[in-house]
């Protein structure tokens, strides 16, 4: 429950980080008016805050919550409601298997912070997000609308395809972490536990040894979160809104919850794997900066530190979503397929073939 | 002993809801309502596994079959806008395949309850199989080497099909 408590304000401030960001990249202000009037009379703080959009997101959420919800005549009622629910679930429930932070116990030993501590996690993450495609699909498919049908036909071919190369890319990162003799593990936490180790190739994080993986797996997160340059089902140019088009109010703003919790937690896998977790620098564990800052006795502080570089992270990777947007046009359609399927998708079996064999090489 | 009553009626629903999704999706006559009663009786089926441990099952149903195959589905229903029943003779000869489905199962069942004997499993001598990936990984490929590569091999012959049956003729 925390978790989700912190992930919904979480992708709302990412709807307004959005706004600013775009704005800042466009060299405009952005949204910079609202503002209680109760709070207008704080001397410094309230015009920085206003001048930050920081009140912008409450008026939104608000509106959203006090909008008319129009169900258009022409729609099919039942998906058309039951689509965006549908957003929330996988978008939500993928949070549980995604560890965010780790305590040294009394041993000595590293625990990681998890809700579901589940040896699968990783093929867990993946399952239920895939689930994720139904809602667009439905959504697009209900509004009963060309705009709409084409934006959910587009999705649904759009995730499938990327998905594979997605699943491909971090097959390198598994194969390391799971040495001959040894019980085999999917989890995420074994990942960073591997990226933590002492020595220079212990110590470095997976982006670095297997650079290919990495960047295949972000090319495939933009593509999975429909994230520009990869948003074919909006594609606002050509169709409107795309699945999207027919809804207004709080369900539209369920779709983008779903999509910013998407993006959190695909963020967060990324780092897990190719970027160290909870770990603050590559060649510097969260143990020895425990040890360094005197708390290697404190769980709490251990575990809170650990938390706060995680965010860092995540947040810094949010921050490359939108800075993303804002840079790459967007792709003709004919384009993300040729992409996914004729450059990712071979390119991730290639990698696949060469790191197996460096992996062979390199444990005899 | 109430877990073993909460684990009863986790079966008893997701037995149910496997059932229920599994008969929607031969009855219901609109596809797309066919498709979301499959993907009903997946999440169902995937529960049941849940249930037994097997969680590297239950996730490999929900990414491979939930995930993809279904929307796939979704996806050639929308994209082919099927709408109504089919012909009559598909509908005849639906009818029959089901009877004699219909027939089977009760025949299998009926068999089972007449002559089966059912040894009450002592639980600390049950091989737990599904709890780590090291145990699927060393039957899949050792005991259940060759069904693998057989499907393997009709997967690739079925790839090669779909890729000369859909090449323009030139």
């Amino acid at each position: 429950m925390a978790v989700i408590g912190v992930m919904f304000p979480l992708a709302g401030a990412c709807s307004m980080a959005e706004r600013k960001i775009s704005a800042w990249i466009q060299g405009r202000p952005g949204p910079n008016r609202a503002i209680p009037f109760w709070f207008s009379w704080v001397p410094v703080l309230g015009p920085i805050l206003q001048k930050l959009g920081a009140f912008h997101l409450l008026a939104d959420g608000l509106k959203f919550l006090f909008k008319e919800d129009v169900v258009p005549g022409h729609v099919n009622k039942k998906y058309f409601i039951a689509a965006p629910i549908l957003a929330m679930i996988p978008a939500l429930s993928t949070v549980t298997f995604v560890p965010f932070g780790a305590y040294i116990d009394l041993g000595g030993n590293l625990t990681p912070l998890i809700l579901a501590n589940v040896d699968v996690g990783l093929l867990a993450v993946f399952a239920v997000s895939s689930l994720g495609v139904y809602s667009v699909v439905l959504a697009g498919w209900a509004s009963n609308s060309k705009y709409s049908f084409l934006g959910g036909i587009r999705a649904s071919a759009q995730l499938i395809s990327y998905e594979l190369s997605m699943t491909l890319a971090v097959v390198p990162v598994l194969l390391w972490i799971n040495a001959p003799g040894t019980a085999g593990t999917m989890s995420l936490s074994k990942a960073v536990e591997f990226q933590s180790q002492p020595g220079f190739w212990g110590g470095a994080w997976f982006a670095f040894t297997m650079p290919i993986s990495a960047l295949i797996f972000l090319i495939c997160l933009f593509a999975e979160t429909n994230r520009q340059p990869f948003d074919m089902a909006e594609s606002e140019a050509d169709l409107v809104g795309g699945f999207h088009t027919e809804y207004g109010a709080f369900k539209w703003s369920l779709f983008f919850v779903a999509e910013y919790c998407h993006m959190i937690v695909g963020s967060a896998v990324f780092i897990l794997l190719f970027f160290g977790g909870w770990n603050p620098l590559p060649w510097l564990p969260l143990s020895s900066v425990a040890a360094l800052l005197h708390i290697t006795e404190l769980p709490l502080l251990v575990g809170l530190l650990s938390i706060g570089i995680f965010l860092g992270k995540i947040l810094a990777m949010l921050f490359l979503f939108m800075w993303v947007r804002w840079t790459v046009p967007r792709f003709r359609y004919d384009q993300v397929m040729k992409l996914g399927w004729q450059k990712l998708l071979p390119l991730a079996i290639l990698n696949l073939l060469v790191t197996i064999i460096a992996i062979a090489v390199i444990q005899h | 002993m109430e877990a073993a009553i909460m684990v009863n009626l986790m079966f008893t629903v997701f037995a149910l809801v496997t059932v229920i999704g599994a008969i929607g999706a031969v009855l219901s006559r609109n596809t797309v309502n066919a498709a979301m009663c499959l993907l009903v009786c997946l999440g169902g089926v995937a529960g049941l596994f849940v249930e037994l441990d097997a969680f590297l099952l239950a996730f490999l149903l929900i990414l491979v079959y939930a995930g993809a195959v279904v929307a796939l589905f979704l996806f050639i229903i929308m994209l082919l806008d099927v709408k109504g029943s089919l012909g009559g003779i598909n509908r005849n000869f639906s009818t029959v395949a089901s009877l004699a489905a219909v027939a089977l199962i009760i025949a299998g069942v009926a068999a089972f309850l007449r002559n089966a004997v059912l040894p009450t499993p002592n639980p600390a001598s049950v091989l737990s199989v599904g709890d780590t990936l090291k145990s699927y990984a060393e039957l899949l490929f050792t005991t259940y080497l060759l069904p693998v590569e057989v499907v393997g091999f009709l997967l690739l012959s079925a790839m090669l099909g779909v890729i000369a049956l859909s090449r323009k003729s030139t």
